[in-house]
């Protein structure tokens, strides 16, 4: 049932039963949590301002999605790469002991 | 109001919704109410939607009309005065709905009231429930001992159709059953339309009927005899194959098409599923 030029393209042809199949699933979840799209947006930003506040984040590779195996159980799934390397500053925060103990002293190599 | 105590043969008050308007609630439910009295049970159909009537044209009865649903709610008349009694089948009655505009006319209470009125005397009470998710759903589902969802294989219906299910489960009417209503094998098979086990999958609720697309079925509105009673219909024997099975027997789904395959596999997961 693929027209000439989806063959051309390699394009297999879904059936639209398929596709209203698949689109209602992903709908369904957004409707049954009251969790349209805008939402989400709006919940992710602000996991990853709290997230921010601890590690650095990589903000581009945050994935943050809903799933759900059946009407009983779902979950969000958040998958939020960052940095260990770069420690985020937090001005509040203590310095530590071990920092100011070696103050106290001259480094060897400083001379 | 005081609630009379239940009978031992106290009738099963089932609510047939869908979300969706147009998907075949009013048809079902005069339907499954021609199939079981033709069992010779005892059935009161109400018309739960205020200010459109429906259920009367399609059941041929809308001649008849003296009193309606707002009227036994506002004490105009007595509750058995508003029921009409069918031509074929004396068992059978219809309170049809009110014309008017006042969507509070009814209250929730007020419709488990006249159930419980209704109980000692009949087998079954099945309640037209108008589109939507307001008012006139609540109404209809309030003295609901089990809800009868109505779907069409389409994406609206069935989105619809999902909100009502959630809705059902919050104010503990829940589960529904699932009718599957205007069903089209060949599209189906070309994959143009959602399968029955596509809607069964998203939705989750068990399945107590699968209805053809049937063109048998604009005559028979057009006429006012139920497509149930149209013994070469096969939407008509969906119908009775539902009354069957809210009746307690097991009836297996009809062959959609001549593949035995299809056929075999949904009566497998059908029965399997809940």
């Amino acid at each position: 049932m693929t027209s000439f030029i989806d063959r051309v393209f390699g394009r297999h042809h879904k059936g639209t039963g398929t596709m209203a199949k698949e689109r209602l699933q992903v709908v369904l979840i957004h409707d049954r949590f009251n969790l349209p799209p805008e939402k989400m947006r709006a919940m992710k930003e602000e996991i990853m301002a709290v997230i921010s506040k601890y590690v650095e984040i990589d903000r581009d590779s945050v994935d943050i999605a809903l799933e759900q195996r059946d009407r009983n159980s779902s979950r969000i799934r958040a998958e939020i790469p960052f940095n260990p390397g770069k420690r985020v500053h937090d001005p509040d925060e203590d310095v530590p002991d071990f920092v100011t103990a070696s103050n106290s002293e001259p480094r060897k190599d400083d001379t | 109001m005081v609630e009379k105590p239940k009978s031992a043969s106290s009738a099963r008050v089932i609510t047939v919704t869908s979300g969706k308007g147009g998907v075949g609630k009013t048809t079902t439910t005069a339907n499954l109410g021609v199939a079981l009295a033709r069992m010779n049970l005892k059935v009161v159909l109400i018309d739960a939607d205020i200010g459109l009537r429906n259920l009367d044209i399609v059941m041929g009865l809308e001649n008849r009309i003296v009193y309606d649903l707002v009227d036994v709610v506002e004490g105009r008349c007595k509750l058995r005065q508003a029921m009409i009694k069918h031509k074929q089948f004396p068992d059978l009655y219809l309170i049809p709905a009110a014309q008017t505009r006042d969507k509070t006319a009814v209250s929730p209470q007020d419709m488990i009231n006249i159930c419980n009125q209704l109980r000692p005397d009949y087998d079954y009470v099945i309640i037209d429930s108008p589109a939507g998710i307001e008012r006139g759903f609540r109404n209809a589902v309030a003295p609901a001992d089990e809800v009868l969802v109505v779907t069409n294989p389409e994406v609206s219906a069935v989105r619809d159709a999902d909100r009502i299910v959630g809705l059902l489960e919050a104010e503990n009417k829940g589960p529904g059953k699932l009718i599957i209503n205007r069903l089209k094998p060949d599209m189906v098979k070309k994959g143009e339309m959602m399968s029955a086990e596509d809607v069964h999958e998203i939705l989750a609720i068990k399945i107590i009927g699968i209805v053809p697309e049937d063109e048998n079925v604009v005559p028979a509105s057009n006429s006012g005899i139920p497509v149930t009673l149209n013994e070469g219909s096969r939407a008509g024997v969906a119908f009775r194959n539902i009354a069957r099975r809210l009746n307690g027997e097991d009836v297996p789904f009809l062959p959609l098409d001549d593949n035995q395959g299809l056929f075999a596999r949904i009566s497998r997961f059908l029965s399997g599923g809940d």
